[in-house]
């Protein structure tokens, strides 16, 4: 790597994923916070109900991005050779288990269950 | 915070980011302007590279680029192909999308250049003359330089060769998958000659051994790695490691062994030795061939006549890459006389000092970019696995991420960066911007 710039950095993602999917993918992202900030500045406080769901979904999105990447990549748990394969992992299913709890917690929202819907806490 | 504060904060940290997407890159300085103009020969990486960042920096400035092939080729990726991990089509693109606008690509085969008149001429006839020449042509693969092989029998009979290009590089996949199934003596092998990449013949060895394993063939293939240098690597401590890495997997060495003739009916290869010659009989053969400058640039009197004679690489300063009797005339990539430097990963570092010292010269000034010999090689050793190797003319190590990722450890994040980054990178270097 020569310089590491900001714009290196897209340059690079947009040749990973192709220009159309990167920013596609950049855009429902983008999307998702949107609609999660929306959702807690329209209910005023955090939802511990609907938080709980989103917990609950978390080892699911961590498990799905290891598993997401090493198929993409050809890899299987044991080529982890190092601490910086631990963290590169680590960050990978910390991402998957996030991305998971804000997108279940919005869903939730915006969707609305019964069990959630009916008024918030205290 | 209320409702406003927050959302104006939101809308503030939006345009930040949108700000720093924008942000302009170094290349978007004045450009300078010129009617000069430029022949660059090849447009492979280093071609396609400068030619891209001189339409950038240069206003007026008449481009040509030479190069017959209209498929671009990702060679980092042909270790891939030959091992089943990608197909043919990942190394293939079309030479004309990675053009820009405002230069010209003439698709003919250069046949002679003129230094002192300051022409190049083409075998369609056409006599082009530059005020400023780069040379970037790649190199050659000389196939007859093995007496009893030849391209058609890459494929067949456990002969493998995987840098004669994509298709040749899958066909080296059938006879390598055939080998790790069936098992029997696979020989792997390097030239006498300089290289691209000195890695690849590592990686091919290591990548076949560790299918055969995975198949549960791993006590049925013997494996051996047969060079002419005394070392394993040019680089003494990655050389080290290499010696570690090959008696873990229990791949014998035959050091200081010139692969010269092969026999593929009775599947025996000849090699040269320090006082004779010696054969051995091989279920599979990885064949590299001798590699050379292409022969315009031989007959141009542009190569070294005291160094690398069977070679004929250009004479070039190793630090500006500018020709030593010619200085209007640069040369890149394999092509470019200089110790190491033949791997794409050196190309993005040498391309910023061509540029600079080339844009430098029209504007009337001295340029002051110089290329160390950085050269990178991520070295897979199993799939899943790589060392990140960087190295310089001083064969000191350089690594881009000191203290995070080790040089000499073997890593899955340096699996992941030539899996995964490398293309993607490669793809914006042609386009100039990385």
């Amino acid at each position: 790597m020569k310089d590491l710039t900001v714009s290196t950095l897209i340059a690079v993602f947009e040749e990973i994923f192709g220009r159309g999917v990167f920013w596609t993918m950049v855009t429902v992202a983008a999307l998702v916070t949107l609609a999660y900030v929306y959702v807690l500045v329209r209910d005023r406080s955090v939802s511990w109900r609907k938080f709980l769901l989103a917990q609950l979904s978390m080892p699911v999105g961590a498990v799905a991005a290891v598993w997401f990447v090493m198929v993409m990549t050809h890899s299987q748990l044991s080529d982890i050779g190092g601490p910086i394969d631990v963290i590169v992992l680590l960050a990978v299913a910390v991402l998957g288990a996030v991305g998971m709890a804000i997108l279940v917690y919005t869903l939730e929202s915006l969707l609305g269950s019964t069990r959630t819907e009916r008024r918030l806490d205290p | 915070m209320n409702r406003r504060e927050f959302l104006s904060l939101s809308a503030l940290g939006g345009a930040a980011s949108l700000a720093l997407v924008a942000e302009p890159g170094p290349a978007a300085a004045t450009a300078v302007p010129t009617s000069a103009s430029i022949v660059i020969v090849g447009a492979g990486a280093a071609g396609t590279a400068l030619a891209n960042r001189l339409a950038r920096r240069l206003d007026g400035a008449k481009i040509t680029i030479i190069d017959p092939r209209r498929e671009h080729l990702y060679q980092p990726g042909l270790t891939l192909v030959a091992t089943g991990l990608k197909p043919a089509s990942y190394v293939v693109s079309d030479t004309a999308r990675w053009l820009p606008d405002g230069v010209t690509w003439l698709p003919e085969r250069v046949a002679a250049v003129d230094a002192e008149a300051k022409t190049v001429s083409t075998q369609g006839g056409q006599t082009l003359s530059y005020d400023w020449l780069v040379l970037a042509p790649g190199l050659v693969l000389d196939n007859e330089a093995i007496e009893g092989f030849s391209l058609d029998l890459v494929g067949q009979n456990g002969i493998g060769a995987l840098y004669a290009g994509p298709e040749y590089a899958a066909r080296t996949w059938s006879a390598a998958s055939a080998f790790t199934r069936e098992g029997g003596v696979g020989i792997f092998t390097r030239p006498a000659t300089e290289m691209k990449c000195a890695g690849a013949p590592l990686k091919h060895t290591f990548l076949v051994d560790d299918i055969a394993r995975r198949a549960g063939n791993a006590g049925k293939v013997e494996m051996i790695y047969a060079a002419p240098q005394e070392a394993l690597f040019s680089v003494p401590i990655v050389s080290e490691k290499v010696r570690m890495l090959l008696e873990d997997r229990r791949i014998g060495t035959q050091m200081q062994r010139t692969l010269t003739a092969i026999d593929p009916g009775a599947r025996r290869a000849t090699f040269a030795t320090g006082n004779g010659t010696e054969e051995i009989d091989y279920d599979y053969i990885h064949v590299i061939q001798p590699q050379r400058a292409p022969d315009f640039v031989r007959q141009s009197g542009l190569s070294w006549a005291d160094k690398w004679v069977d070679q004929g690489w250009v004479e070039v300063d190793r630090q500006t890459l500018r020709h030593l009797r010619y200085p209007d005339v640069f040369a890149l990539g394999d092509v470019a006389g200089v110790p190491k430097g033949k791997t794409a990963a050196s190309v993005k570092w040498q391309v910023p000092v061509v540029e600079d010292h080339l844009v430098a010269a029209i504007a009337g000034g001295e340029g002051t970019a110089t290329y160390d010999g950085y050269t990178s090689c991520p070295m897979i050793t199993r799939i899943g696995r790589a060392m990140l190797v960087e190295f310089d003319y001083n064969n000191d190590l350089v690594p881009s991420f000191p203290g995070v990722i080790a040089p000499l450890e073997e890593l899955w994040i340096s699996w992941l960066m030539k899996e995964v980054a490398l293309k993607a990178t490669y793809n914006a270097m042609l386009r100039g911007r990385a």
